[in-house]
């Protein structure tokens, strides 16, 4: 069972590296929006500094969605989806294996990448890291959620538009508590490990809740 | 899935228990068409003493003046928008493990209500806001709940007409609804969290249960009102979607009729069967 999860993350990962994948196409929209604010509110480093975690982690969700509409629908159009459904494999583990390896190309190069781009809206050494520390805490959440959105859209074409609709507001508390640890590290009331403890809380619930949905999502909806 | 469900349910056994009896669509018809005039006539009658409490009895607030009466519309609006959700998550119980058809009829009819309840409960305490804080919005905690509570009802209404199958929507929305209701909890316990982060303690603010009789018992009267007029809506929006499915499935059966008097040229190309219902 774990070779059919580790073969599954495998070929996801091969088919996001390559021609058609989206990838580094999520790292680029991150780069993209973290880029665009300073634009639309002006170059006030100090400013900047202080929202600098909230926009960080605005750019994670927007960019989490990039590409998630893709999730199940290219499976299900190229019929491997229906492989996958009769595989004497649980549905769950086949949702759990492509929403790791999504996370593992969308989510981890966030984190990864958060304190280069944190370098833009001149955060200091201890916002960078906490920063990329909520990130990598928090985004495996956003791609948990997001999956739901993706198994019920995923035989809907232009499914884009609803995905976004209906796990954006689902996606809220783990705005929150991210972007409230990372500011608490930089000085707060609030010590820092509290929300980042609930936010890791909030990824683990997110893997079960979002695994049995969006496999639940893909069964009902032959 | 081992197991395979029964294709059609035996709704009309030998002995069917109540309920049985009760969710079977065209028993449901049945009986919800002698209930709703009566139930309609009894909220509206409890609607019309309730505002009469509201409006004569209930005294003026001793800070907030007149605007507090706007309270016995927004306290039961924001109830049943809470109520509702309530009400599509059981329904959405109903989708999923029994199939039942008339769960799927229940969920879809009380999403735009509970939508709507969401919104009027929006609307009167911005309006309630504005004489009081001030402004029409602040970010406070529970006015951020009931916002993203709209925007969760918004995309249930649009993940329902986005997909076309009937019993397929049925079940997504059914799923999405279950997953929101294992959300709320957390996005009320979170956005209290940001709140009181974000926002120390600048608004003046009701008591909550500290409220006089005077003001408690219409507002008791008005949330009965308001929790049976909306169940009185319910069920007649459950009617007309009975008969939405009705009408649905006798277009595709004539259209299938007149398929079938024609020569066959492409067979390949007749029409989907029609849902059951």
């Amino acid at each position: 069972m774990s070779r059919a999860l580790l073969a599954l993350i495998a070929r996801d990962l091969a088919l996001a590296t390559r021609v058609g994948g989206s990838g580094a196409l999520s790292l680029v929209f991150f780069l993209m929006i973290v880029a665009l604010v300073p634009f639309a509110l002006g170059p006030d480093l100090n400013l900047l500094s202080r929202i600098g975690p909230a926009i960080l982690w605005l750019a994670a969700v927007l960019a989490t969605l990039i590409g998630l509409d893709r999730l199940f629908q290219a499976d299900d159009e190229d019929g491997s989806l229906d492989l996958m459904s009769a595989a004497p494999v649980p549905l769950e583990l086949v949702v759990l294996a492509k929403v790791v390896a999504h996370w593992l190309t969308t989510g981890l190069p966030l984190a990864l990448a958060s304190p280069l781009f944190g370098l833009l809206v001149a955060l200091d050494g201890t916002g960078m890291g906490a920063t990329a520390l909520t990130l990598l805490a928090g985004t495996p959440a956003l791609t948990f959620i997001g999956a739901v959105g993706a198994a019920l859209t995923a035989s809907i074409r232009r499914g884009g538009l609803i995905l976004a609709v209906l796990v954006l507001p689902l996606m809220v508390p783990t705005l929150i508590f991210g972007v409230s640890a990372a500011e608490s590290a930089s000085g707060g009331t609030v010590p820092f490990t509290t929300p980042l403890a609930i936010l890791a809380g909030l990824s683990l619930i997110a893997a079960v809740v979002g695994t049995l949905a969006a496999a639940a999502a893909l069964r009902w909806s032959e | 899935m081992s197991g395979a469900p029964p294709a059609t349910k035996p709704v009309m056994s030998s002995s069917p228990s109540l309920w049985t009896r009760l969710s079977n669509p065209s028993h449901f018809m049945r009986w919800s068409g002698t209930l709703v005039p009566w139930l309609t006539l009894l909220s509206a009658l409890l609607l019309a003493v309730g505002l009469y409490l509201a409006w004569f009895v209930a005294p003026p607030d001793y800070q907030q003046g007149e605007t507090v009466r706007i309270m016995f519309i927004h306290v039961p609006a924001a109830w049943l928008g809470v109520f509702f959700y309530g009400a599509m998550s059981l329904s959405a119980i109903g989708t999923l493990v029994w199939r039942h058809p008339l769960a799927d009829v229940a969920q879809r009819a009380a999403a735009p209500i509970g939508a709507a309840f969401t919104l009027v409960c929006l609307v009167t305490g911005s309006l309630w806001g504005k004489p009081m804080w001030g402004t029409y919005w602040v970010w406070d905690a529970r006015l951020t709940s009931m916002l993203l509570l709209f925007l969760i009802y918004c995309g249930l209404i649009a993940l329902w007409r986005t997909i076309e199958d009937p019993n397929r929507a049925a079940r997504a929305v059914a799923i999405l609804t279950l997953v929101g209701a294992v959300n709320l909890p957390i996005i009320k316990f979170s956005v209290n969290w940001w709140s009181t982060l974000h926002q120390p303690a600048s608004i003046l603010r009701m008591g909550g249960p500290t409220i006089d009789p005077s003001m408690l018992y219409p507002l008791l009267v008005m949330i009965a009102a308001a929790t049976l007029g909306g169940s009185t809506l319910h069920l007649y929006a459950m009617r007309t979607e009975v008969m939405r499915r009705r009408v649905r499935t006798l277009t595709i059966r004539e259209a299938e009729r007149l398929d079938a008097g024609r020569p066959r040229v492409a067979p390949a190309a007749s029409l989907p069967l029609g849902q059951p219902l």
